[in-house]
């Protein structure tokens, strides 16, 4: 099944991403800490994109969409125009470095690859878009209700 | 949308967060834990029962304190915090270097050890 979702680039817009991963997935049998990991691997990326690639401009949007295969797996891919960002080849903070410094963020990503099982950038020429891709490798059955 | 409540008690502050913390809202909490680091209080208790998502804009806000709390020789504790907010806590090793507890009663106790 495949499910789409389009957002405008605000900070405040976040809380409808998360809804939207959560009502998707709540339609499958998932552990609720399950279910935590994979609304905030999505929200990091959203969220990164949102603040440093639009810098929260309303203008501009992302679109997540999901796919959920019952043998493969969870499969998120956020597509927007512009500036992209190779997070794949991103280079993973040291905590302890980022407690001396007294920082407030740079771990979002480093959250994200210790989530997933794999994540990959693209850039789609015919159309000029960013694509992140965010897998994982999850057994997943629709769930029943009574 | 997150409510972070702040109240004061003898040399103790607690801070209770209602809610779900990310880039929008971690705002709020870094407001109640610079009040708190910045108070005449030497225990920091946080009340998580009901905080129900956190990202990593929140988990910054608690790690940005780490140092300011062992210069001021003040012990923060965690406790009530459910198993999918402690898992993003781990993920990270957080839970090593934060004091993270189950109970109110531990907490407490907790943060007598200083």
């Amino acid at each position: 099944m495949k499910y789409n979702y389009k957002v405008p680039c605000c900070k405040d817009q976040l809380q409808s991403v998360r809804d939207f991963v959560r009502t998707t997935l709540g339609n499958y049998t998932i552990s609720d800490v399950e279910m935590h990991q994979l609304v905030l691997a999505v929200d990091e990326v959203c969220s990164n994109l949102m603040i440093h690639s639009h810098q929260c401009n309303p203008k501009h949007s992302l679109e997540l969409r999901i796919e959920i295969d019952d043998n493969k797996g969870i499969t998120f891919e956020i597509y927007d125009f512009g500036k992209g960002f190779n997070f794949k080849k991103y280079e993973e903070p040291c905590i302890k470095q980022i407690i001396k410094d007294r920082r407030k963020g740079g771990v979002g990503l480093l959250l994200v690859r210790r989530i997933m099982d794999q994540i990959d950038y693209d850039f789609h020429k015919k159309s000029q878009r960013n694509i992140y891709r965010l897998h994982k490798k999850l057994a997943i059955q629709p769930a029943i209700r009574s | 949308m997150v409510d972070v409540r702040t109240d004061f008690e003898g040399d103790s502050c607690l801070i209770t967060i209602n809610g779900e913390v990310d880039a929008s809202s971690s705002i709020y909490l870094d407001e109640a834990l610079e009040k708190a680091v910045n108070a005449d209080v030497t225990k920091i208790l946080v009340d998580c029962q009901n905080l129900n998502y956190i990202s990593s804009a929140g988990l910054g806000v608690f790690m940005s304190y780490i140092q300011e709390l062992e210069a001021k020789n003040k012990k923060m504790v965690l406790y009530h915090m459910s198993a999918k907010v402690y898992k993003v806590f781990e993920i990270l090793g957080l839970h090593q270097l934060l004091t993270i507890v189950e109970t109110e009663e531990q907490a407490k106790t907790g943060a007598d050890e200083i």
